[in-house]
């Protein structure tokens, strides 16, 4: 049995703990408001780009644009990584770097070359110890707060990189704020811009239609510049998405991991005190065994 | 007409305005164009500028837009922007130093200047700051 000193000792270094681990998970469940609501803020643009790019895609052949057309050839693969700076979230930055691993040891068993750009710290630093080519990184954004030029800014290098061939295909590799339960984490090929998506949105515009809602639009300029136009800005939308999905998930994981490690430092103290006074009664004990057979041998 | 025209500036930080107005003036990529109720659907990109519009009780309103698209139909203008700021918003420090920055940039002739996004960024802080000057003025 511990020595009671220890095992108070013990008690005092868990309840530090847990106020430690109690103040993280209240800093991330503001961060997580915060998080929600930049979400929030962003779906009407979102929605409403994606119904205009809709209703423009749907007129334009696939071949307008070169980030539609898919390249026969893929030899170079780009993986955009997002992951959080900081750890203390649980498997948050594991699930994710698994499902990199997985997505990329196929490809590299064919020959494919692949290339990463790194959102956050801990992607970053699983990158460089597997010792994968780099291209970029961006270190403070996710969890924190950014503005959409980072997106739109990173999104053009990444078009830049594609046009020039550097790049055969793009992909992102981030975590889905489904709800505060479930954070699945989700690879999507941003460039070049899937068509199937372009496809889904046709349909929907055929919905509309058949709603008599209105006629066709006039656009000025024609509608394949307007497509030219709008489909880097899309690239830079997803990205967007991604890094506020990103982030919401991560002080969402983060607040659950606190949660977790809170309530086990209420057990961990519930059995030491538990300990501590069973010790105590111990020490009691005996001293009265002594107390009682020193005086039992005065009298004898 | 007595009707009114609702217009919509979204970026993708916020709602930037939603408020109905008698007439929407854009400054579409091929000219300026102006947008009445029950104007005809028509799609365009902006070029970085104004907007401008007149609420529906009558005041001249201006929004600086950093470009994007506005989507007009019979009853509601949207625009599209990456950034948008009322008049009033603007921060004109801000937007002297960006300009000051921009040309700088765009003077030193540097090899690993951007250039595209320095003339850009020169392009918004300038619109910005004619903006605040002409202080709600037209022109």
């Amino acid at each position: 049995m511990a020595s009671l000193k220890e095992v108070k000792s013990k008690i005092n270094g868990v309840k530090k703990t847990k106020q430690i681990t109690r103040a993280m998970n209240m800093v991330a469940s503001s961060k997580l408001r915060g998080a929600q609501a930049a979400m929030t803020a962003f779906h009407p643009y979102a929605e409403k780009f994606a119904e205009v790019l809709g209703n423009i895609a749907g007129r334009t052949g696939d071949e307008t644009s070169p980030l539609l057309v898919a390249r026969e050839e893929v030899k170079n693969i780009h993986v955009v990584l997002l992951t959080s700076d900081r750890g203390l979230c649980g498997g948050f930055n594991t699930k994710l770097i698994e499902t990199a691993e997985e997505f990329i040891q196929d490809k590299i068993k064919t020959g494919i070359d692949i290339s990463f750009t790194n959102f956050g710290k801990k992607g970053r630093d699983w990158c460089r110890k597997e010792k994968l080519t780099r291209v970029d990184e961006y270190l403070g954004v996710v969890g924190g707060k950014f503005g959409f030029n980072v997106a739109s800014a990173a999104a053009q290098k990444l078009i830049n990189g594609f046009l020039d061939e550097e790049y055969d295909e793009v992909h992102i590799v981030f975590s889905r704020f489904l709800s505060m339960a479930s954070q699945p984490p989700v690879v999507q090929q941003l460039l070049p811009v899937p068509v199937t998506e372009a496809a889904g949105k046709i349909q929907e515009e055929e919905k509309e239609e058949k709603k008599g809602y209105m006629p066709e639009h006039i656009c000025e300029p024609s509608p394949e510049e307007l497509l030219n136009a709008m489909l880097p800005r899309n690239v830079a939308i997803q990205l967007y998405n991604a890094l506020l999905e990103t982030s919401t998930s991560e002080h969402a994981s983060r607040m659950r991991a606190m949660d977790n490690a809170t309530k086990a430092c209420d057990d961990m103290i519930e059995s030491l005190t538990l300990a501590y006074n069973k010790a105590r009664q111990q020490a009691i004990t005996m001293e009265l065994m002594d107390i009682v057979g020193g005086a039992e041998a005065l009298r004898g | 007409m007595a009707d009114n025209i609702k217009i919509e500036i979204v970026t993708p930080e916020r709602y930037v305005i939603s408020e109905s107005a008698q007439i929407v003036m854009a400054p579409g990529t091929l000219g300026e164009f102006g947008v009445l109720p029950g104007h005809t659907p028509f799609l365009t990109s902006l070029e970085i500028g104004k907007v401008r519009y007149k609420d529906a009780g009558g005041h001249e309103r201006i929004v600086f837009v950093s470009g994007g698209f506005a989507e007009a139909l019979p009853d509601k203008v949207t625009i599209l922007a990456e950034s948008a700021e009322r008049m009033e918003e603007i921060d004109y420090e801000r937007a002297k130093a960006a300009y000051e920055r921009a040309r700088e940039r765009l003077e030193s002739r540097k090899e690993n200047v951007d250039y595209a996004r320095a003339q850009a960024a020169f392009y918004r802080a300038a619109a910005r700051i004619k903006i605040t000057d002409s202080g709600g003025t037209l022109h």
